[in-house]
């Protein structure tokens, strides 16, 4: 048995990914994660911006929501909505843009929006918020998704954003890839088969002729990533 | 109107049938208004907001509207509105239309409604299977040919926020996160703005937003009236009551029983407080 969780894996291989000095459009949860842990282990040059209007917010716990009072006190600055999505979105000022959804098929286009027909959805989910001009309007896009057939889909119910800039796919099982616009497993978590990412995908499943075994947490990222705990949630 | 009690704000302001915006970002979000049109009854509304949450699923799952206008619609860090689906899936108090955007096409919309203008431009909307459900259009720039989105812009009847303080003229001053409440006064054919305290003197504060007394229409005393959201400066965000909403709201009964105790029976937002610090003191 490993000493970290699926959720502490996927955090840290995203978190690897991020740059220092990236300016990053981060949504709760495993993105605001992965975006902590980067800054505070070798990027602590990464500019996190939440949605909210917050950017380079240093958030010491991790928000519960992504207008939480810390953000906008350990902002470098606070903006109304509408500058944000204009002015850095739409202006072109941010790097990378986390994206999550219930669905995704093999092009990495993602649907929050609904499961089954749209005017009469058997689950009607949140809906895209900022999704469709993130995916179309960062560097690179990268989604953090839990790896199952209901997740990986041939066919997506409704298509809520585009996955022409989608970079990499972090999920439990693994890290997938574009490989000619298709997505393509090119690596496995420690202790996980090719065979069980196979599975979980709802689609014949590319795999990389030369499939790596991600690196495990180490000590250090595991010490950061547990110090982060959500304000006000469970130790 | 000027400062006036909140019942007779809602009342003089906000009519059965109107389009009604109750703007906030997840901070200043004016639940105490809100209450008080499930109070008054108010039906047949059209709710406007980017991010409706526990505040609209109370109002949808009281009957009180007929069509949502949204970008995001959720329970903040926790999950779905249960109000919201079973309005949607189950058609549950009543059917709830809705107009489906994204965030930048809703905020884009504001500030075309702000600015007068018809309608707000983007770089959005593009791909995907949003364009075809909702209110937009394509455009190409006259200057160089470029292919853009159009969103009509919002022109609520009534615009509501809640702010931390205004003078005894009505003058209002909000800080911290800003979400796009100016936007929402600035378009609406009529504004309320609720506050947690009135002041004799508004101290200038760098970066506060400003909302003059002659934008608005009333500005009512709400003290606590963002809760469980948060007033930056007064108290803090409710995370436990957004976590324990998902268990009240999942049940139809459940749900009606916590309006009818902690909104129905209670006259303004003193009262509302009051219930809850009672159901939470040991017996």
């Amino acid at each position: 048995m490993s000493d970290w969780t699926a959720d502490e894996m996927m955090a840290v291989e995203a978190a690897r990914r991020l740059r220092d000095g990236d300016v990053c459009f981060v949504g709760i949860g495993l993105p605001s994660l992965a975006a902590n842990l980067a800054r505070r282990t070798h990027a602590p040059g990464c500019v996190l911006v939440y949605e909210s209007g917050t950017i380079g917010a240093k958030p010491a716990a991790l928000p519960l929501s992504i207008g939480d009072g810390e953000l906008a006190e350990t902002a470098d600055t606070v903006v109304s909505v509408p500058e944000m999505f204009a002015y850095w979105l739409q202006g072109g000022r941010i790097d990378v843009g986390f994206l999550g959804a219930a669905q995704i098929d093999r092009h990495g286009n993602l649907n929050s929006t609904v499961i089954g027909p749209y005017d009469s959805p058997a689950v009607r989910l949140p809906g895209g918020g900022g999704a469709p001009e993130i995916a179309l309007g960062v560097r690179d896009v990268f989604v953090m998704l839990r790896h199952s057939r209901r997740a990986f889909v041939p066919m997506l119910d409704f298509t809520t954003s585009l996955g022409s800039d989608v970079r990499v796919v972090v999920t439990d099982l693994g890290i997938l890839e574009p490989v000619d616009g298709e997505l393509t497993l090119v690596a496995v978590h420690p202790g996980v088969g090719v065979e069980a990412a196979r599975a979980a995908t709802g689609w014949e499943l590319r795999v990389a002729a030369d499939v790596r075994v991600t690196e495990p947490p180490t000590p250090d990222e595991l010490t950061a990533l547990r110090s982060l705990r959500t304000k006000g949630g469970p130790a | 109107m000027g400062v006036v009690p909140l019942s007779d704000a809602i009342r003089e302001l906000v009519h059965d049938g109107d389009t009604v915006a109750l703007e906030g970002f997840t901070h200043l979000i004016p639940h105490a208004a809100g209450h008080e049109l499930v109070r008054q009854g108010r039906s047949h509304l059209t709710l406007i907001r980017m991010t409706p949450d526990v505040v609209y699923d109370q109002l949808i799952g009281m009957g009180c509207a007929r069509k949502l206008v949204f970008s995001w619609g959720g329970n903040p860090g926790v999950g779905s509105l249960h109000r919201l689906r079973d309005a949607v899936e189950n058609r549950y108090p009543r059917p709830l239309e809705l107009e489906e955007h994204s965030h930048a096409g809703m905020a884009a919309a504001y500030a075309a409604g702000a600015a007068n203008l018809p309608f707000g431009v983007l770089r959005g909307y593009r791909g995907g299977d949003l364009p075809a459900r909702t209110r937009v259009a394509t455009i190409s720039c006259p200057f160089t040919g470029e292919e853009l989105a159009a969103v009509p812009a919002h022109r609520p009847d009534v615009g509501i926020v809640h702010a931390q303080r205004a003078d005894r003229h009505g003058n209002v001053q909000l800080w911290g996160i800003a979400g796009v409440q100016k936007e929402t006064v600035l378009a609406s054919k009529r504004a309320l703005a609720t506050v947690e305290e009135i002041v004799d003197r508004l101290e200038p504060r760098p970066g506060a937003t400003l909302l003059p007394a002659w934008v608005l229409d009333a500005v009512s005393l709400a003290p606590g009236g963002a809760h469980p959201s948060y007033a930056h400066g007064y108290y803090e965000r409710d995370n436990d009551f957004y976590v324990a909403w998902d268990e009240i709201s999942r049940d139809r009964d459940r749900f009606r029983a916590w309006m009818q105790r902690h909104v129905l029976e209670t006259a303004d937002v003193a009262e509302y407080h009051a219930s809850l610090a009672r159901e939470a003191a040991p017996v």
